[in-house]
């Protein structure tokens, strides 16, 4: 239960808002960052916390691409297909990724550690081709950056070579013992 | 040095500036909060803005502070400012920039119009891919809050600023203002008929005022520089200021380029962005975004600013330039991007909802040389039945790729149905029935 595990984050949330439905998304985002996806007793949960019937909390989810409504692998490998990826390479991403994990896009690998989507520009179209991998952005991508990625993905959780704070051109860097 | 002074950026392209309050500050950043909040009039600070002839950056380029003067006078009830970073208009990409790489001007620029109009509470909405983004902010609200320049009580004051981060899940069509509202609200993003328009009832049913990351953060500049420098600035009096353009696509350099407006294509494209990716020749560029017409070498002139684009048959829109080389498939190109549209569409009007995925699917079929002559017709009839008849812009936006491609290179979409005619005319009768 969401209630008990996250009593201090709920009513954070719910404090910012003076309507409570608008803390939807929120209690959404929660309730997928613990299981992974909403699941059914999430949305009876968040309905029942919301004052909302079940449908109006279902009905919601449906609308937005990023509430996923099945589990996924523990990577999900989101890459964007849309005209400025595809002219810089997405679509040999998506096919190296197919190649190298043995699946389709729109699949999960046997154990379980990557899905692959297919997806409309997620804003990174100076950068592509590109992917994201559940939070975090990887850009510029090339075949051995991917190999690289996905190694450190399944041996350590993440990847160094996913963006920080982003600016592209990079600036300068800064003047040693400036 | 630069060719062209940056102002938005100015910060952050200096080496090791962090985005951090404490290097904001040495900046020279919350002196323009200092300067109004208390000291001018909120209405002084609205006449500022419209004076400073500043329009809104996120694509459809209505004046900011005219928007501002929309909302009631003399309401004593709540106000609210949303902040738009739903950034989801394909070929634009920085909005995401000055979010992660300079938070606190983005965050000065929302208290000094929620101080202008009155608003005690802003909202960013910002796109739920953004997750980095939306962490930034947060801790800069945080920060900035602790420093007595947001939250009860600003700078002493007694002005009230609370600004909160919501995030979008993945929907293009929350950054349409009124499904923005209506996302924010916990709902599904369905554009709102207007009238009313959000100035008189927006979030809530209260007066909202909705403006997009770049335009709130030309704010300070202009408080700090005064309107007559923001004015003096690219194409006055239609088109002032500097532009962040993003640019994607075949390019040497693609990236973000902050220039004056009114600078050529050419020279964003050939000198900003470095020119052609393997010196191939230009063939097409879109200048504005995903929703702006495609334009062709013979646009390469064309000034970046509001009039020009328009007239040039384009729209200068969120800035999104996407370069095109020779080579480039056009009816390819203009499937990837009705595909996009198609998959965003909201579903609340059967033009577009229908529409697109009838033009989707012509496309294919002519891409899989499977086409006749009359699909070019049909495709055009369904342009035209989409376009004007739906509740939001993004009707008119959606026809954009097709009826720009069909208007330049309509020879390219023939020769592939001639391809399918001339397959189709070796087939048997019964074969050629199936089609």
């Amino acid at each position: 239960m969401l209630k008990e595990k996250y009593t201090t984050e709920i009513a954070d949330i719910l404090s910012r808002y003076p309507v409570k439905r608008s803390a939807l998304l929120p209690l959404l985002y929660l309730a997928q960052r613990e299981q992974g996806y909403v699941s059914e007793a999430a949305m009876q949960e968040i309905a029942g916390i919301l004052k909302l019937t079940p449908p109006q909390v279902y009905e919601t989810v449906t609308f937005y691409t990023m509430l996923n409504l099945k589990p996924l692998g523990k990577f999900h490998l989101q890459v964007c297909k849309s005209l400025m990826c595809a002219l810089v390479g997405s679509d040999i991403l998506i096919g190296w990724l197919e190649k190298k994990l043995g699946i389709k896009a729109g699949e999960t690998t046997h154990d379980g550690l990557f899905t692959i989507s297919k997806v409309e520009c997620l804003g990174a179209c100076g950068t592509g081709p590109m992917m994201q991998v559940n939070d975090d952005y990887y850009e510029r991508l090339t075949e051995e950056k991917v190999d690289r990625i996905l190694a450190d993905l399944k041996r350590d959780g993440t990847s160094a070579l996913k963006t920080g704070p982003f600016m592209w051109p990079e600036p300068a860097p800064a003047k040693r013992g400036a | 040095m630069p060719k062209h002074e940056p102002v938005l950026l100015k910060n952050m392209l200096q080496p090791g500036y962090t985005g951090s309050l404490a290097d904001y500050e040495r900046a020279g950043g919350y002196q323009a909060l200092k300067k109004v909040v208390g000291k001018v009039a909120p209405a002084d600070v609205t006449a500022m803005v419209i004076k400073s002839g500043l329009r809104g950056r996120g694509g459809a380029g209505f004046p900011t502070g005219v928007k501002w003067n929309f909302l009631p006078k003399d309401y004593k009830g709540t106000k609210y400012l949303c902040c738009n970073a739903d950034e989801s208009e394909p070929g634009t990409f920085k909005d995401r920039q000055l979010m992660e790489r300079d938070p606190h001007q983005v965050l000065e620029g929302i208290a000094i119009a929620c101080y202008a109009i009155g608003a005690e509470t802003a909202y960013i909405y910002i796109r739920g891919e953004f997750v980095l983004g939306s962490k930034i902010l947060d801790q800069a609200v945080t920060e900035a809050r602790a420093a007595g320049y947001l939250g009860k009580n600003v700078l002493g004051t007694g002005v009230n600023v609370d600004i909160w981060v919501h995030r979008g899940a993945g929907a293009y069509i929350c950054g349409e203002e009124t499904a923005l509202l209506e996302s924010l609200e916990g709902k599904r993003g369905l554009p709102r008929v207007k009238p009313p328009f959000p100035a008189t009832s927006g979030l809530y049913g209260k007066p909202t005022v909705i403006n997009n990351v770049e335009t709130l953060a030309n704010l300070p500049h202009i408080v700090n520089r005064g309107p007559e420098w923001f004015a003096s600035i690219g194409s006055p009096p239609k088109s002032a200021g500097t532009r962040i353009f993003c640019v994607s696509g075949h390019v040497k350099r693609p990236g973000n380029y902050e220039v004056p407006m009114g600078i050529t294509c050419r020279e964003l494209i050939f000198e900003q962005a470095g020119g052609m990716r393997g010196d191939k020749p230009l063939k097409a560029f879109i200048p504005g975004g995903a929703s702006a017409p495609f334009l062709t070498p013979d646009h390469l002139d064309v000034k970046l600013d509001f009039e020009s684009v328009a007239q040039a048959g384009s729209m200068l829109g969120s800035g999104g330039v996407t370069v095109m080389e020779e080579g480039t498939d056009m009816v390819w190109a203009a499937l990837r991007l009705m595909e996009f549209f198609h998959h965003e569409s909201c579903g609340k009007c059967s033009p577009c909802r229908e529409g697109s995925s009838w033009l989707v699917q012509t496309l294919r079929r002519i891409l899989a040389k499977r086409g006749r002559m009359e699909d070019l017709e049909t495709l055009v009839q369904l342009c035209n039945n989409i376009a004007g008849r739906t509740v939001c812009a993004f009707g008119d936006a959606e026809v954009a790729p097709i009826l720009s491609t069909l208007k330049y290179w309509r020879p390219e979409y023939e020769a592939l149905i001639r391809e399918a005619e001339a397959h189709r005319a070796h087939e048997l009768p019964m074969a050629a029935a199936r089609h």
